[in-house]
């Protein structure tokens, strides 16, 4: 087959020049590069599994940032801010800048302490092997196949946007991945983490920055939304730029939502589980130096994640704003099925997930357009490395060395980590295929890693303040929980008028249904835990000893001035959050 | 990674920008010289020109800053 043939088969979104082509072209050279420089620093467990454990604040807070800074969150909640308006940027802030400052202040001591290698690690000291078994093995199966399954997403962005051949752009990522993470361990990853911050700031910037120049600014960018939303007959058009004021009621906001399902679905449960217990997450600050670094990392995750929006949901909005056909009509986009399949695409239709894509090809030339390419799909690389190496680590750890083989030495746990990151990388491929024969499954796993996370809080957050909970109460509470989750998701699908119940409104759309049943099934697990913990035999305190609240003497931090301390920072923060609430109200 | 004279990843970020930098750089003077038949919306900002100083003087200095000679351990 012709190369040129084999490469683009597809029509595409933008067309790439040479120059676009060396910046990517450098970006894949650097990267293994990397893996190979950092290859000889990866000799023992600690090494490979947690960089060390040498990484300064900054240097773990910018991974832990960008383990959640695919290009998939990056395109999907641009596109959810051109469908739902700036209600999206909830899950920037109130969804994630409270968890993180709990997880910095609250829970990182307790990890560091501890010196666990993984959060099933952690249940394993506190309740014992049952929950971390059940914990460590959905952790371990869930990030593997939704490694495939960015796999595949990212193939199909690059075949809409590039039009890359699928096959080849799962070949090439998969293999770059599995080298680097494969030689350098979690250091790798980390360091191209941290490289993949600064390409996407470097890349994506300049699209809110021309936007809002070509808006007129913040109020020329409202006066144009609320100007299309009301000639397209779009119901209650200011609701795209008002973060909590139509939040009383659930229609009264595009989401479908009311403000107890963010606060209390979202702020609460769902983010606390996320950043607090998603092993993904957690492992990058967990290789910081010392507790100090421990706790910063977060906050400075904080800091920047509070900015994202800048970069992610402004040009979803500007796209609703800006974006013409050729004709100079307003560009409706449409969800990513109809516009993705050959009818639409027939009919030269976009999905919402390509409004970031159509921004940066509005403005972005020869060069610019390269390095927006390359941020995009550095952060899909970043995202699989995450995930490969959160598996490599928890199957070597909790699974291999707690259940097979549990006395494996050092060198064979490294051994078995490079070898599982080549196996994750191969089912990570074979996912991916598995989603191209029949995508509902996609959907499906998608759903499936959701019900794991808030039950995984309540029995984390127990065990870490109740030296009450018992190994049994943990065990049950964990499993009650993720039971209740995937019992509600599938009582919605058969009877979908059980909506009404399971999130108190029929209008409830999707995302106020997942902040429901999170917010339930972690009453579930945490009630679960207390009323079985309360009949059973606790641990005696001597055991407790570096794992509970009260029971752990949390080390004095060195005496240093105000400005280096993690509670200074915090204190920053949370004002700053405050005011963007109120700005933005 | 480890003190004694390694390579820090601020370098490789330094080296990245610096790379990109001059890439975009030069490209938007190529098109200042030559303007391309479809431009851009607001081409006439001549964004890769100002982007593309910005990030390979953020490189440069990184580069220099985090380069092996000054053997300063970035993490």
């Amino acid at each position: 087959m012709n190369l040129a043939l084999f490469l683009l088969t597809e029509n595409q979104l933008v067309h790439l020049s040479p120059v676009d082509l060396v910046i990517i072209v450098f970006y894949f050279a650097l990267v293994l590069a990397i893996g190979l420089y950092l290859k000889n620093q990866a000799n023992t467990s600690d090494d490979f599994f947690l960089a060390g454990r040498e990484m300064t604040a900054w240097v773990a807070g910018l991974a832990f940032l960008s383990a959640n800074l695919g290009s998939l969150e990056l395109m999907g909640w641009a596109g959810n801010a051109y469908k739902y308006g700036i209600l999206a940027a909830h899950w920037y802030w109130v969804g994630a800048i409270p968890a993180m400052l709990f997880l910095a202040l609250v829970m990182m001591p307790f990890y560091h302490i501890c010196k666990t290698h993984s959060v099933p690690g952690y249940l394993k000291l506190r309740f014992g092997e049952g929950s971390r078994a059940l914990s460590a093995i959905s952790f371990a199966f869930m990030t593997v196949l939704m490694s495939g399954i960015n796999m595949y997403a990212m193939a199909v962005v690059m075949r809409v946007v590039l039009g890359w051949n699928i096959h080849l752009s799962i070949l090439v990522s998969s293999v770059t991945v599995a080298v680097y993470v494969a030689l350098g361990g979690l250091r790798s990853a980390i360091f191209n983490e941290v490289l993949q911050f600064f390409l996407i700031w470097a890349g994506a910037l300049l699209i809110p920055i021309l936007g809002l120049i070509e808006a007129g600014g913040w109020n020329g960018l409202k006066a144009r939304i609320l100007q299309n939303l009301t000639e397209q007959h779009v119901a209650n058009p200011g609701a795209y730029t008002h973060l909590w004021s139509t939040l009383g009621d659930f229609g009264n906001n595009p989401m479908g939502i009311n403000w107890v399902g963010i606060v209390f679905g979202l702020g609460a449960v769902l983010s606390m589980g996320y950043w607090t217990t998603d092993f993904l997450v957690v492992q990058r600050v967990l290789a910081a130096k010392d507790l100090r670094s421990a706790k910063l990392a977060p906050i400075i995750g904080a800091a920047f994640k509070m900015m994202v929006p800048f970069i992610v949901i402004l040009p979803g909005l500007l796209g609703l704003a800006l974006l013409r056909d050729p004709a100079g009509h307003l560009l409706r986009l449409v969800p990513g099925d109809l516009a993705w399949s050959d009818l639409g695409r027939a009919q030269g239709l976009h999905g919402y997930d390509e409004v970031l894509p159509l921004m940066l090809a509005r403005y972005c030339g020869p060069g610019l357009l390269g390095l927006g390419i390359t941020a995009l799909i550095a952060g899909f690389m970043s995202g699989m490395a995450g995930n490969v190496s959160a598996f490599a680590t928890v199957w070597t750890y909790d699974i291999y060395g707690a259940l097979i083989d549990k006395d494996a030495s050092d060198e064979s746990k490294v051994r078995m980590g490079r070898w599982c990151t080549l196996l994750g990388v191969a089912v990570s491929i074979g996912t991916a295929y598995l989603v191209m024969q029949s995508q509902s499954i996609m959907d499906y796993v998608q759903q499936l890693f959701s019900f794991f996370i808030a039950p995984l809080f309540g029995t984390v957050l127990l065990g870490m303040m109740w030296k009450r909970a018992t190994p049994a109460g943990g065990f049950w509470g964990l499993l009650a929980g993720t039971g209740s989750s995937v019992g509600m998701w599938a009582w919605v699908k058969v009877n979908p008028d059980a909506v009404k119940y399971v999130a108190l409104s029929s209008r409830a759309q999707d995302q106020a249904q997942n902040m429901f049943r999170a917010l339930w099934c972690w009453l579930i697990c945490v009630l679960v835990t207390v009323l079985v913990s309360l009949v059973t035999k606790p641990k005696p305190d001597s055991e407790l000893a570096d794992l509970v609240y009260g029971l752990t003497p949390i080390p004095r931090e060195e005496r240093v001035s105000v400005f280096h301390r993690p509670i200074f920072w915090a204190v920053i923060v949370l004002i700053i959050f405050v005011i963007l609430q109120i700005i933005f109200w | 990674m480890k003190s004694g004279g390694s390579l820090s990843i601020w370098f490789f970020i330094g080296l990245s920008l610096l790379v990109n930098g001059a890439l975009i750089l030069g490209d938007g003077l190529y098109e200042l010289a030559n303007p391309p038949e479809h431009p851009v919306v607001l081409f006439q900002l001549h964004a890769n020109i100002w982007w593309g100083a910005f990030l390979f003087l953020f490189g440069a200095f990184y580069c220099y800053r985090f380069g092996p000679r000054r053997g300063v351990n970035g993490h």
